[in-house]
């Protein structure tokens, strides 16, 4: 959508522009060349801001745990307690935002499309575990699902802890990124599909699913990079049982309490590959359902 | 208002006239304390009482709390530090091999141990399951909490005094192992730290919550409803301080300050145990008894002649088996338990 705007746009001010004959045209069809000296300098910007923020801990990190070659990695794996929290911490991690790009979607698709009562507060609260320092996400977690429980949910120590720990920090992703383009989403198509004889199921499938992929994707990645790497809400609730709920984060943190660092960085560079490769599928299933439409 | 008003303006005059000093020569009077989390309210008393005195009276804090093992790696990173105070050696040990606190730091007084606190059994209010000691805490379905000694140095202590309770008893190392798999057995959840153990435990999680002797007055004066147990054979917690080598004449005042009757009395009142003789500890509201805060227990292990220092301490029941690094005592129990729960 932004894309066709913007080349419109262009289009239009092309020939107000003094130099507007020959390089625009070659502009226009090979993105390359765009770059004016603003743009440039945006880009310059843009790029030492991530690389300061991004790249370079990043780097630190791979290049701390690739001290001793990739036996490292291998060896950080091969621990028994190591491998269950990864184990852990990724399935959980998968099925949170499995059921986030279900839920997630639909509470996007109710905020936008149905009008109740209450709806503007729903809307608002829904941010609620963005703003929540963890640690208090956690607290409140415990006095929720502890054994003080006052809707009979006993799930303090247990992997059904971690869950909703995970499930709780990481809705906001997929209902804020499915949101805006539902609203942009034209109801036009739907209702001229219905007029052609396409069914609920149809028009589901073959107009807003294609739609929406993009942003469901968009949050998956959010919701799932954010789970594997949570501490502050699940650890008062999850109880760091080893083997039982302890995930990878605690045990970076056990590595770096014993000094080995090495360890704790070779342990994140593995969280950060799975995140990558979760990410590239993500992207590959969005190509595949966006293509069907 | 009026009062308000002008108290406001002579803090900002006071303010302006502090920051033009500081401009011209090094100001060498604030002093900045990096110390582990307990001691941001346990400090507040002794701050001021130092300012009392000649050698702290121009004095300025500058303080920094938090888990005393992120507290030492910052400082070993370059945070900047006059006195620290962490909750076991191996912090201060840290900033040793990093050339940062001298060699020497333990030759004074008190071994460079600035407070004390011992390990307790904290359970519900009443005591319902009669807890008397540690033997209770391996009976059948007893439900523990305990700071996860992996992620937590200071949670290091409660489980090094489950292991005291054996082989300072003339145990075995084979009846202590045994010992700490039924307590680790036992165990629900190992929360991060010292305080969100206690979080979990006041919220109604487990039996018994083992902790620390000041954490359990602390929690007690702010309300929780718990009493707690001190062992009739227990671990002594000793927490060290130092300055760092280039820490100013007033942080060293300040280090020697710490440690004394004034101090500790002040100290006291949060729940730590005098590192001194001679201290009017004084009633301390949150103790079982507070006009007998303190009793000693029959036998009191330490670090140093029960386990032979943190130094071989460490590395023998923590260390984590990867790298070259020994497999610790309790690393390798903590797996075997977590194992055997599951299957």
């Amino acid at each position: 959508m932004a894309g066709p705007g913007l080349a419109g746009v262009e289009n239009a001010t092309a020939p107000a522009s003094p130099s507007g004959r020959r390089p625009r045209r070659v502009r226009r069809t090979t993105p390359r060349n765009t770059l004016t000296a603003g743009s440039g300098l945006g880009l310059g910007l843009a790029m030492v801001w991530f690389s300061i923020l991004v790249l370079l801990p990043l780097a630190a990190v791979v290049a701390t745990a690739g001290e001793n070659g990739l036996s490292r990695y291998l060896d950080v794996l091969r621990n028994d307690q190591t491998w269950a929290a990864v184990t852990l911490t990724v399935g959980q991690s998968a099925l949170v935002t499995l059921v986030n790009v279900l839920v997630g979607t639909i509470i996007a698709w109710v905020l936008v499309r149905d009008s109740f009562w209450g709806k503007g507060l729903l809307n608002v609260v829904i941010d609620i575990p963005f703003a929540l320092p963890t640690i208090v996400a956690g607290l409140v977690l415990l006095s929720l699902y502890g054994p003080q429980s006052p809707i009979g949910v006993h799930a303090a120590f247990t992997r059904y802890a971690v869950f909703l720990a995970l499930a709780f920090v990481t809705l906001p992703f997929i209902v804020r990124t499915v949101q805006p383009v539902l609203e942009e989403l034209d109801t036009d198509v739907e209702e001229a599909a219905a007029s052609l004889g396409a069914g609920r199921g149809v028009i589901f499938r073959r107009i807003i699913l294609p739609a929406l992929t993009p942003a469901i994707t968009a949050g998956a990645a959010l919701s799932f990079a954010r789970a594997i790497s949570e501490y502050g809400s699940l650890v008062l609730l999850s109880g760091n049982k080893p083997y039982s709920t302890e995930v990878v984060s605690v045990r970076v943190l056990t590595f770096i309490e014993n000094g080995n660092n090495a360890s704790a960085a070779a342990l994140a560079s593995v969280m950060l590959a799975v995140a990558l490769l979760v990410i590239v599928l993500l992207d590959i299933v969005q190509r595949r359902v966006a293509r069907r439409g | 208002m009026k009062k308000l008003k002008s108290a406001a303006a002579l803090a900002a005059v006071g303010v302006l006239a502090l920051t033009g000093c500081s401009g011209g020569s090094s100001d060498a009077q604030a002093i900045n304390v990096n110390a582990f989390s307990v001691m941001e309210a346990a400090n507040e008393p002794v701050f001021a009482d130092f300012e009392k005195t000649d050698a702290g009276k121009d004095v300025e804090f500058k303080t920094s709390y938090g888990a005393s093992g992120d507290q030492s790696r910052a400082v070993a990173a370059g945070a900047a530090a006059d006195v620290v105070h962490y909750s076991l050696e191996t912090d201060i040990t840290r900033l040793v091999d990093e050339g940062l606190v001298a060699k020497d730091w333990k030759d004074n007084a008190t071994d460079g141990i600035a407070t004390s606190s011992v390990v307790v059994l904290v359970v519900r209010k009443g005591n319902p399951l009669g807890i008397t000691g540690w033997d209770d805490l391996i009976k059948p379905g007893v439900k523990i909490i305990t700071p996860n000694p992996g992620s937590s140095g200071s949670a290091r202590w409660n489980i090094l005094a489950a292991w005291a309770h054996i082989v300072g008893n003339g145990g075995s190392e084979a009846e202590a192992k045994d010992f700490v798999t039924k307590l680790l057995g036992n165990t629900i959840a190992l929360p991060g730290s010292g305080r969100e153990a206690t979080t979990a435990f006041t919220d109604g999680s487990g039996d018994v919550l083992l902790s620390y002797e000041n954490e359990a007055i602390l929690a007690r004066q702010s309300g929780a409803d718990i009493d707690y147990i001190v062992p009739d054979d227990t671990l002594l917690i000793q927490n060290p301080a130092a300055v760092t080598v280039d820490a100013s004449d007033a942080a060293k005042s300040f280090l020697e300050f710490m440690t004394s009757p004034e101090a500790q009395a002040d100290y006291a009142q949060s729940g730590f145990r005098p590192v001194i003789d001679g201290v009017d500890v004084g009633d301390v509201q949150g103790a079982n008894d507070p006009a007998d805060p303190f009793p000693t227990p029959a036998k009191l292990f330490t670090i140093d002649d029960t386990f032979g220092g943190w130094g071989e301490a460490a590395d023998k029941f923590f260390g984590d088996g990867e790298d070259g690094n020994p497999l610790g005592i309790i690393t390798e129990l903590q797996q075997s338990t977590g194992k055997t729960g599951d299957e």
